[in-house]
């Protein structure tokens, strides 16, 4: 009782400033939270089949989004077909997940992720073992914000890489055609650069030739990644003593063994916690191909409120929508600052050896 | 060796000249197959469009797609400039309420950070758009948090100097404005940044050795002091470059205006291209002006980072 009440003097009430701040605070909340809370959960409504039972209610309309649950997440996936795209993205999250377990680096972690990825192709096309053909013009939902970030992620890392390089190259041509690019990418909005992909890129290819919608949004998104993706390699690059050059060159070790078996090892290593901060990063980003029509997560959230019967209830939409992101996003950044601790962790250790 | 070297960038030149070339002759045949006008003559034609928010330009549909595209980037510099200002301060307040002694107010700025920075920005700015419009009860019945200060879903209006709102029909008059798009905009925009700009500050305060701050309180230096003199003179040093990058990232973030219908640059770019069907000429308005921005940025800022920097010291 007492080591509580000394905690409480010590933490809360420490000095004049401190113990203003915690009665401020804890009147704001005396103020504001009883009423969210009501509004939140006491008054909601969780179960309609009509709208008019939310309009009448003074609390939030969740009901809204067990209406609308199935276009949310499958978007215009054909109804009786929407265990694929479940599937797919169950799939998909359990590939994401075993990429960031440290027990899973091998080579088989690439094959897996080829051979989930065909999978995921087939599920979502179908057309093989008897499933309905569903061409990518109906994909929609949680679905498509997966693929575009995962397919956006595979694409680009390997081109970061390449574009880091270049970037530290001796050869000035590559290094002034790689730094042109990743500059330009990272000095211009994203929404630019998928006007680009939508409206500006298909002037640009021979009569007659055309790209899928879908894959000209993807190409945006990968060229976007790999640009701020590369600044993070490149980062992970300098860090990498010069030395272990040097040592690589006097073995007699060509410049691309160099890099595969000596410096990028040891770069990549380096950036695991901020590349996968970019990956938070990029993943939020997806969302803005609902500016070019896409029918990504957001956008159908935002294509359910179209409807007459159930507008207005845009607040409670969007909350369901952070709430997904944010769940995606925070075990992102807790896996990352996860990261960033075990070297700490490690080098304490080590220290304590000592 | 050197001579492999050189026969690969001539290579690569040749490579990416090979498809400059290729990317325009496409683009030549397409747009005269189209029949659509190149080059920026289109700029002097008459818009034919309405702008909802013309506050620092005068604009009418009569006027030209050029009056219109300034209008559109008064627009962003106006969201722009603003957002800079109020996520700076609201930013370091977060930042230095985390480092604070009180349990309480540290945890709830860190859970602010952490909540605000894992939701996409896009999703923020439609909820603080469907809060306004669809919360926010009409004029007539507008909230009053402060004598003077109306909060409605046609808008926020607040007063000016002998100038305070009065409601008249069915809307406010009098005192100043802000749309419910810009609104939307501004607070989406302050939030967010607000919170990496938290990040930073703190970085920065805790990257002052301690040492320096016990050395300060040696010299008898009050706390206020020691902040001002001692630790936020060396913290500044660290906290310029991420802040730049933040502020640009915010004037960059401002054309997601597009999607909840503010007149932004990239808003107002948007319809001409889709007006005109000048897609490459849109486009590289909006990149050429972002570009400037980014450059002449990041070049005002490493001339002040040379300033604060320590003399001496390798750069």
């Amino acid at each position: 009782m007492s080591s509580a009440f000394s905690w409480i003097r010590r933490n809360l009430f420490s000095s004049g400033p401190s113990a203003l701040a915690t009665l401020a605070i804890l009147w704001l909340a005396a103020r504001w939270l009883p009423p969210f809370l009501d509004w939140a959960f006491a008054h909601a409504v969780w179960q309609a089949s009509d709208p008019r039972a939310c309009r009448d209610a003074h609390g939030a309309c969740w009901a809204f989004i067990g209406e609308k649950h199935r276009f949310i997440l499958f978007g215009t996936y054909p109804f009786e077909q929407q265990w694929r795209p479940a599937a797919a993205s169950v799939l998909l999250i359990l590939l994401w997940a075993c990429s960031a377990i440290r027990r899973c680096w091998h080579g088989w972690l690439a094959a897996a992720w080829i051979a989930g990825l065909a999978l995921i192709g087939a599920l979502m096309w179908g057309g093989v073992l008897g499933l309905p053909y569903v061409e990518n013009e109906r994909w929609g939902g949680l679905i498509l914000t997966l693929l575009l970030a995962s397919f956006g992620l595979a694409f680009a890392f390997p081109l970061s890489i390449l574009l880091a390089l270049g970037r530290r190259s001796r050869l000035p041509v590559l290094r002034y055609a790689c730094v042109g690019a990743i500059e330009l990418v990272r000095g211009v909005p994203l929404i630019s650069v998928l006007f680009m992909a939508s409206v500006m890129l298909p002037l640009f290819l021979p009569a007659g030739a055309s790209i899928d919608k879908l894959l000209r949004a993807q190409l945006a998104l990968v060229l976007f990644a790999a640009a701020y993706l590369a600044e993070v390699v490149r980062g992970g690059l300098q860090a990498v003593p010069r030395a272990q050059v040097e040592a690589a060159e006097a073995l007699g070790l060509s410049y691309a063994q160099a890099m595969r078996h000596v410096v990028l090892p040891q770069a990549l290593r380096l950036s695991i916690a901020p590349l996968v901060n970019t990956f938070i990063g990029f993943f939020k980003d997806t969302s803005l191909v609902l500016i070019i029509g896409l029918f990504d997560f957001l956008s159908t959230v935002k294509v359910s409120l179209q409807d007459p019967a159930w507008s207005g209830f845009g607040v409670e939409a969007y909350l369901f929508a952070s709430l997904v992101y944010f769940l995606f996003c925070a075990a992102m950044s807790a896996y990352s600052r996860g990261l960033e601790a075990a070297p700490a962790r490690a080098a304490a250790a080590g220290l304590r050896r000592e | 060796m050197k001579a492999r070297g050189l026969a690969l960038q001539a290579a690569l030149a040749a490579a990416l000249a090979l498809l400059a070339w290729w990317l325009y002759s496409n683009a030549a045949a397409n747009l005269a197959a189209r029949g659509i006008a190149s080059g920026f003559a289109f700029l002097r034609r008459e818009a034919g469009f309405e702008i909802g928010e013309t506050t620092l330009l005068a604009y009418s549909a009569a006027d030209s797609y050029l009056r219109a595209l300034a209008v559109g980037l008064a627009n962003t510099f106006r969201v722009a400039a603003l957002g800079v200002v109020l996520a700076t301060a609201l930013g370091a307040a977060i930042g230095l309420a985390r480092l604070a002694p009180n349990w309480l107010l540290a945890r709830l700025a860190g859970a602010y950070v952490e909540t605000v920075r894992n939701i996409p920005l896009l999703v923020q700015l439609f909820f603080w758009y469907a809060l306004i419009t669809e919360s926010l009860p009409a004029p007539a019945d507008a909230l009053q948090p402060l004598p003077g200060l109306f909060l409605s879903n046609r808008g926020i209006f607040f007063p000016l100097p002998g100038d305070v709102p009065q409601l008249s029909g069915f809307n406010f008059s009098g005192g100043a404005a802000l749309t419910p798009e810009f609104a939307a905009l501004l607070v989406g925009l302050v939030a967010y940044t607000a919170a990496f700009i938290a990040e930073i500050v703190r970085a920065g305060i805790l990257s002052v050795p301690r040492g320096q701050r016990d050395a300060a309180r040696s010299l008898g230096l009050a706390r206020r002091a020691e902040l001002r003199h001692v630790v936020l003179p060396q913290a500044l040093r660290l906290m310029v470059p991420p802040m730049t990058s933040q502020y640009l990232n915010l004037a960059k973030n401002s054309s997601l205006a597009v999607a909840i219908g503010y007149p932004d640059l990239v808003s107002i770019a948007n319809t001409t291209m889709n007006q005109t069907g000048q897609a490459i000429e849109g486009v590289a308005v909006i990149m050429a002006v972002f570009l400037t921005l980014s450059l002449s940025l990041s070049a005002l800022m490493n001339w002040y980072n040379r300033r604060v920097a320590l003399r001496g010291s390798p750069a």
